[in-house]
């Protein structure tokens, strides 16, 4: 053994030296390496073929070309999947190449993301979302809409409250914007000139586009800060409704009210209640984050946070119809009575759809 | 964290853990399939994180100025065809549209974008794609449209306000008041949210039980004992040679094969000739160290079948 391995030491390879260790088992040794391909890699080569497909199958999924795809393989697909996947659960258990199971790990992951994954089209979700899903998520906020819509007559009364105690408080919650007539003391025409008599002009669009990007970021906000324990939610639901209440005071003095209620109508039942949808989604929750109950608080928080997810994207299609209704139809209908019947027409037809509309349309996702 | 269906791995027991291995246990977080195969997905770093953040914002930026542009292009060819009349004849209205459609692009843009991506069938926007990495559902389901929705709703609270507070103290020479550092540090908290968790979830993340995982797209790499079937027949290793070493050195000895670095080779060969005892000679390491790869392996692999497994160097011969 020594005289053969002094033999090769001639071409500079490495050696035994001898003596250290005891000598080994040679014929263990031979049929060792007559089978170099390792056991684990031939269990490798015999599969490699359906690791490949499926990898050819997730890269066009995950491309997007759905339609690339052969009904065969679409087919193949869950039945590789398992394939793949039981190939990895017994490489982990007998094979020690790192590449391969590195390469295992990520297809199968791959896969997994593919069959499980968000496989519906945005169309089907729509439709699950329109017939029954977005109602079901209104409903589904219970008391937070109570407490919402609670918190924004609070909000008016206090802005009323406030105006009429102190008119300098009318400064303090609007704005102030030199341009605009409508301060205390403004006399009864002028007024009664921001409420009527716009119909002529033009650029309603843009208005009606700018009034629904602003209000939308707004709902978003109030959404967003629902997080913080519903508590900034509820900050800006008062807010916005105190400057509602001032306003309310300021034309009530001139004997306007109907007139602005009706100038209102047009767009608020709408734009309003899809402000309360949002305040109460990020009550929502906040509460599912304060008192989650017996459930693991992240848990309660995840539940409630889709929840509220799906009231939102509602919400901002409702602040889409009343940026419409405000920029287009409150210039264009000059006279309060239809202004009001078009207004609580509308707020109708929402209410009926939330807590009427009673379908269930199967899991919504 | 407790979530069900998830737990996390132990740590790989045994000697000197580098930085790099304790890096991965800690990021690493195990979730059970259907099939009831484990799968290991990797926490996205947060490194990662703001990097694809900052790749979106980038291409947001650039299609936000882009669209502005071609709008603004269009209206001043618009505004060109006729004088500037009433305002309400074909001209104005034409205008008007485009007026309308910059404002539906720029609300889209900033609130869409993200969602928009996630729900695709990457599950990750063009800078978390970059950056190999995606969203996916925490509890092991699927990740639904509303998880994407809500995550990203709260992106306002996260991102767009703290920046606006920070514009403001620097329009305000830096001076906020009271008030305002106090609302400074209170949108600080959700802005480094994710830096406060063990799962590096934002808020948003958290509201809508997702997580951003690693994505990684890997190659399969040609199998070793293949390409070394030829040349392994001319060393041939007894017991005690092969027990001096465990799976931890077999890795690092196929990561150093597949590399291939010249130097690496060496080093390694020496090592491994003076633990085992052999002499070292020169020149043909790549030979020597593919058949001490090949035997090792399938000794400790033969020892896995009987259910000895041995973690690196330090750990117990594994068999006996």
């Amino acid at each position: 053994m020594a005289l053969f391995e002094m033999v090769r030491m001639v071409g500079g390879k490495a050696v035994r030296i001898p003596g250290l260790f005891g000598r080994a088992p040679a014929a263990e040794h031979d049929s060792a390496i007559a089978a170099a391909a390792l056991r684990s890699d031939r269990f490798r080569q015999a599969r490699e073929a359906d690791w490949k497909r499926l990898e050819r199958i997730v890269a066009r999924l995950e491309a997007g070309s759905l339609r690339s795809l052969s009904d065969d393989d679409l087919l193949a697909l869950p039945v590789l999947y398992r394939t793949v996947a039981s190939s990895l659960s017994v490489a982990r258990e007998t094979s020690l190449d790192a590449a391969t199971l590195a390469y295992l790990e990520a297809l199968v992951q791959r896969a997994w993301f593919q069959v499980y994954g968000p496989r519906q089209g945005l169309g089907t979700w729509l439709g699950r979302f329109f017939g029954g899903g977005w109602s079901a998520a209104v409903r589904g906020l219970g008391l937070d809409l109570a407490l919402a819509l609670a918190v924004m007559i609070a909000g008016t009364l206090v802005g009323w409250l406030l105006v009429a105690g102190d008119p300098t408080w009318y400064g303090a919650l609007f704005p102030m914007d030199g341009a605009d007539p409508r301060v205390p003391g403004a006399t009864r025409a002028v007024l009664h000139g921001t409420l009527f008599g716009q119909s002529g002009e033009s650029g309603l669009g843009i208005f009606a586009a700018y009034l629904f990007s602003h209000n939308a970021q707004i709902a978003i906000l109030a959404f967003a800060l629902g997080f913080a324990f519903g508590v900034p939610s509820l900050l800006l639901l008062v807010q916005n409704t105190a400057t509602l209440g001032a306003m309310l005071w300021l034309f009530h003095g001139q004997g306007l009210t109907l007139e602005l209620v009706g100038w209102l109508s047009v767009h608020g039942t709408t734009e309003l209640f899809a402000i309360l949808l949002a305040g109460a989604a990020g009550l929502h929750i906040g509460r599912a984050v304060a008192f989650p109950g017996a459930r693991p608080v992240l848990e309660a928080a995840a539940t409630a946070g889709r929840r509220a997810a799906t009231v939102m994207v509602g919400v901002v299609l409702m602040l889409m119809v009343a940026g419409m209704l405000e920029g287009f139809a409150r210039q264009l209908i000059e006279d309060t009575g239809s202004r009001l019947v078009l207004g609580w027409s509308v707020f109708a037809l929402w209410c009926a759809y939330f807590f009427a509309f009673r379908r269930t349309p199967g899991k919504l996702s | 964290m407790k979530v069900p269906g998830i737990r996390k791995r132990e740590r790989p027991a045994g000697g000197a853990i580098d930085l790099v291995r304790a890096d991965l246990a800690r990021r690493r977080r195990t979730v059970v399939t259907p099939e009831g195969v484990p799968l290991d997905f990797l926490l996205a770093p947060v490194g990662s994180r703001f990097g694809a953040l900052f790749i979106d914002f980038v291409l947001i930026g650039l299609v936000m100025v882009v669209t502005t542009g071609v709008l603004v292009y269009l209206g001043i060819g618009v505004f060109g065809l006729g004088t500037a009349g009433t305002r309400s004849d074909p001209i104005g209205h034409a205008l008007q549209f485009l007026a309308v459609l910059w404002i539906a692009a720029m609300f889209l843009l900033r609130n869409a974008w993200f969602a928009w991506f996630e729900l695709g069938p990457r599950g990750a926007t063009p800078g978390k794609r970059s950056q190999r990495i995606r969203v996916a559902a925490r509890d092991g389901g699927r990740l639904t449209a509303e998880m994407v929705i809500a995550r990203n709703l709260l992106r306002d609270v996260e991102l767009f306000l703290p920046a606006s507070f920070l514009l403001a103290a620097r329009d305000g020479g830096g001076d906020l008041g009271p008030a305002g550092i106090a609302a400074a540090g209170w949108f600080l908290i959700f802005a480094l949210f994710p830096l406060f968790n063990r799962d590096s979830l934002r808020a948003g993340d958290l509201i809508a039980g997702t997580w951003v995982v690693e994505a990684p797209r890997t190659k399969l790499a040609p199998a070793m004992s293949r390409t070394v079937a030829g040349p392994s027949a001319t060393y041939r290793f007894g017991e005690a040679e092969l027990s001096a070493y465990g799976e931890y050195e077999l890795q690092v000895l196929e990561r150093v094969l597949r590399e291939g670095r010249a130097e690496s080779l060496v080093a390694v060969y020496q090592r491994i000739c003076a633990k085992i005892g052999w002499e070292a000679g020169a020149g043909d390491e790549r030979a020597f160290l593919e058949a001490y790869y090949t035997q090792l392996r399938a000794r400790l692999e033969s020892g896995m079948r009987l259910g000895r497994r041995k973690a690196d160097k330090h750990a117990g011969h594994g068999h006996g």
